[in-house]
């Protein structure tokens, strides 16, 4: 039974990173657009804050 | 345009010593489609002057632009975009993020509801293991102490939706399904309070939370239904021309936004430019594409006094035209308002869930009042009398209820989803299955909605491939046309060396063997070389002096299209055709396809009131439309279906798009749609079932938590198990009931 004294609240701090890391990427807009972000990641260049004109 | 809600200070970090002078516009950007538009649109945007930071979105279709207000303003930006090939507008929308606010709160609430009912869940299992082999009653305590600590605070957050709902359903002396769950909720709550203080095992805490989550699941994919269609609705100010060059009384043009112009002001509108006003045109000539507003595919010819509507597309030579309406008097701005208006009139439809919560919450408020009535009666005392009573509140908490729709639902969706079908409309799947009666448009939905090149197999490849060097430089329907049958056939050609385009007639280049034409009959002087008389639904091609060649077009029908009426009528189904264009055209598709109730030439408001009609005669229509024109009859319509590359406004009025070149999605939501609502029956009758098999135990006092657990569990499990045979089940379309 003296397992449970870290066992719990280990479980109980687990869920609750994974809450924050939830919460955080909701209000850090990760979920705006689903679509867009799997296009960045193949487009050819990064449209970075210094643009290239060809 | 709300500058306080825009305004954002983060000229510190980005924009240097200018001070506080940035500010965040959203921009709606219509023709953003894939990835790389997403790329050109920010680079562009951060090319300009002043401008901080872009973001795109292309969920959403829009773009967060951040700049420097002394430098530039949106209009400007706007006109960079336009010079890009985007068309750009303002976004305006309060409504918009606050329903998107909403979807996020809820999505907040969903995790911390899953957070803690997972958790919870853990120690609950625990205690139902314990109770089965040795675990003593301290320990027991502690985890329903601790369950107590976690869902308490995650309940009274979570579930305040439910709460909130069913408190206004009561206050207006009303019953939605939020009253028996709340209860449930939160009688299961402080009963379970009460017990772990006198240290007894009736603690249903995990019952509570795991309920609320369920729940707020369904409620958040309601919600985000929701958000995306009112995005789109919005981005049809996109359509709008947002800027117009003004002639003053001087001759002199100016550049002012759409929103400024008022009547009687005169505009010039150049070749691929929309018409930002309706008006008469007072000087030139041109084609006018008018497929947003009438559904036709052939462009309107329009010179001198013509009538030209906001939206449509000027498509010859530059036109000067005189404001009869503008802004908000538009011919478009009064399509938006029908749509509205006609949602409206089918938001008072109540959802079978609904239904069935008007008879299920007073039943078993009844129930539980009788149980505590009854064992007070005899003799149990108050105490114990109430715990039974609350047993049977919790039991009959509608959580199989609850489900029995959306499983239901979800299942038949993704069936759907699997052939190119997606349904929109929370409740669309429960009008689909009620439908009797079809109403087909002709453009875009009976029809592919684009000219193709009828007489193909009478053109050589050596003449076509000359042809389409000349159609690929201009935007024409029918150019268009030409280039893709010769990209079918697989021919190699380029642009024409110097290809003039002359307005309102056709194209032309100089080559070694003479000059190629392509354009109107008269163009190409197809007369003089003794052809047939010029049709108007045909161009002409030329070399040199070689006799003219005709290409003819027409606006072939969907594959499968006959075959469909065919089977529609065979199942009973009435099927109409109602159109936007002209006479000839609707005559010719309703004999071919087979429709015998067919009408031409009617505007958004007669198709709505051809509906009234037929709704009068106690008909439920399905509307299958995809034009601007059709909007407002997809809206008023029972239920409504609109192909993928239907209008936005019109996607988002309908219940559910279908993709791909044939028709023979329509079938499928039919039979899919009339299977699951059979199905949602038989899961009522299921969740009843157990309903009637736990409710005795609970009324007799023999409830203990794990068997309220299972009751629930169980019936959920087969309530859902019940719906997946959607999937792969083997439908047919059924006779329909005669009324």
């Amino acid at each position: 039974m003296t397992a449970l004294v870290w066992l719990i609240p280990c479980a109980l701090v687990l869920g609750f990173l994974g809450l924050i890391a939830f919460l955080w990427a909701l209000r850090s807009g990760q979920f705006e657009d689903l679509e867009g972000a799997g296009w960045r990641a193949i487009q050819d260049e990064e449209p970075g804050p210094d643009p290239d004109p060809k | 345009m709300d500058r306080a809600v825009t305004q954002i200070a983060t000229a510190d970090e980005a924009s240097g010593s200018e001070g506080r002078s940035t500010r965040t516009v959203s921009l709606i950007i219509e023709n953003m489609q894939c990835g790389a538009c997403m790329g050109n649109i920010e680079r562009a945007l951060r090319g300009a002057e002043g401008v901080v930071s872009a973001r795109a979105s292309l969920a959403a279709k829009r773009v967060a632009v951040t700049y420097d207000e002394t430098k530039v303003d949106p209009l400007q930006l706007i006109e960079v975009l336009d010079n890009t090939g985007y068309r750009a507008a303002e976004s305006v929308g309060s409504a918009d993020e606050a329903a998107s606010a909403r979807a996020d709160d809820l999505l907040r609430r969903l995790g911390v509801a899953g957070f803690a009912s997972s958790n919870v869940m853990l120690l609950s299992v625990s205690v139902w293991a314990g109770v089965a082999s040795d675990m003593d009653a301290s320990a027991q305590g502690l985890f329903h102490w601790l369950s107590a600590l976690i869902a308490m605070p995650a309940i009274a957050y979570s579930a305040q939706p439910f709460f909130r709902s069913a408190f206004a359903a009561l206050r207006s002396r009303n019953l939605n399904m939020d009253v028996p769950i709340s209860l449930g909720i939160s009688l299961a709550t402080a009963m379970s309070v009460y017990q772990t203080v006198r240290g007894t095992e009736q603690v249903y805490f995990d019952a509570a939370i795991t309920l609320t989550f369920f729940l707020l699941v369904g409620r958040y994919l309601d919600e985000k239904v929701r958000v995306r269609a009112r995005g789109a609705a919005e981005n049809l100010i996109g359509l709008k021309a947002l800027a117009a060059n003004v002639i003053g009384v001087g001759g002199a043009v100016r550049r002012v936004p759409a929103r400024e112009l008022t009547v009687g002001m005169k505009v010039q509108v150049a070749p691929g430019e929309r018409m930002p006003v309706d008006g008469r045109i007072v000087s030139g000539a041109t084609h006018v594409d008018t497929s947003l507003i009438t559904g036709e595919t052939v462009p309107r010819h329009a010179t001198m006094g013509t009538l030209v509507h906001a939206g449509t597309v000027n498509l010859g030579a530059a036109i000067v035209i005189e404001a009869t309406a503008t802004d908000d008097n538009t011919l478009l701005a009064e399509i938006a308002r029908l749509v509205q208006a006609a949602e409206q009139g089918r938001g008072r439809y109540v959802r079978l869930a609904d239904r069935a919560a008007r008879l299920y919450a007073p039943a078993v408020h009844l129930l539980g009042l009788a149980t505590l009535l009854g064992w007070l009666i005899a003799g149990a005392g108050f105490e114990r009398s109430l715990t039974y009573a609350i047993a049977v509140l919790i039991i009959t908490c509608p959580c199989a209820l609850a489900l029995a729709v959306p499983a239901v639902q979800v299942a038949a969706a993704s069936r759907l989803f699997g052939r190119g079908v997606i349904v929109k409309a929370p409740d669309g799947l429960e009008r689909l299955s009620e439908v009797d009666t079809i109403v087909f448009d002709k453009t875009g939905t009976l029809t592919r909605g684009e000219p193709s090149l009828s007489n193909a197999s009478e053109i050589d490849d050596r003449t076509l491939a000359a042809a389409a060097s000349l159609a690929v430089a201009s935007r024409h329907p029918y150019s268009r046309a030409v280039v893709r049958t010769a990209r079918e056939r697989g021919l190699a050609f380029a642009v024409a060396d110097g290809v003039v385009e002359e307005p309102g007639s056709g194209l032309r280049s100089e080559t070694p063997r003479g000059e190629r034409r392509l354009g109107s009959a008269v163009w190409v002087d197809a007369a003089s070389a003794g052809t047939d008389g010029a049709e108007t639904s045909s161009l002409w091609f030329r070399e040199g002096s070689a006799s003219p060649v005709a290409l003819r077009f027409d606006d072939a029908l969907r594959s499968d299209a006959k075959t469909l009426v065919s089977e529609l009528r065979a199942a009973g189904y009435r099927v109409c055709l109602l159109s936007g264009d002209r006479e000839a055209a609707v005559r010719s598709a309703a004999a071919e396809v087979g429709i015998e109730e067919w009408a031409a030439e009617v505007r958004p408001d007669g198709k709505i009131a051809r509906l009234e009609e037929l709704k009068g005669q106690s008909c439920r229509v399905l509307m299958v439309g995809d034009g601007l024109n059709d909007a407002p009859a997809l809206a008023a319509a029972h239920a409504s279906l609109s192909p993928s590359t239907a209008a936005d406004v019109s996607q988002t009025a309908s219940d559910a798009v279908f993709q791909g070149e044939s028709l023979a999605p329509v079938g499928e939501v039919l039979k899919v749609s009339r299977a699951a609502q059979r199905m949602a029956f038989e899961n009522f009758a299921i969740s009843l079932g157990y309903n009637f098999l736990f409710v005795p135990l609970a009324v007799a006092g023999y409830v203990t938590p794990l068997i309220a657990a299972l009751a629930m569990s169980l019936s959920s499990i087969a309530v859902t198990g019940n719906a997946l045979r959607l999937r792969g089940r083997r439908l047919a379309l059924g006779k329909v009931k005669a009324r």
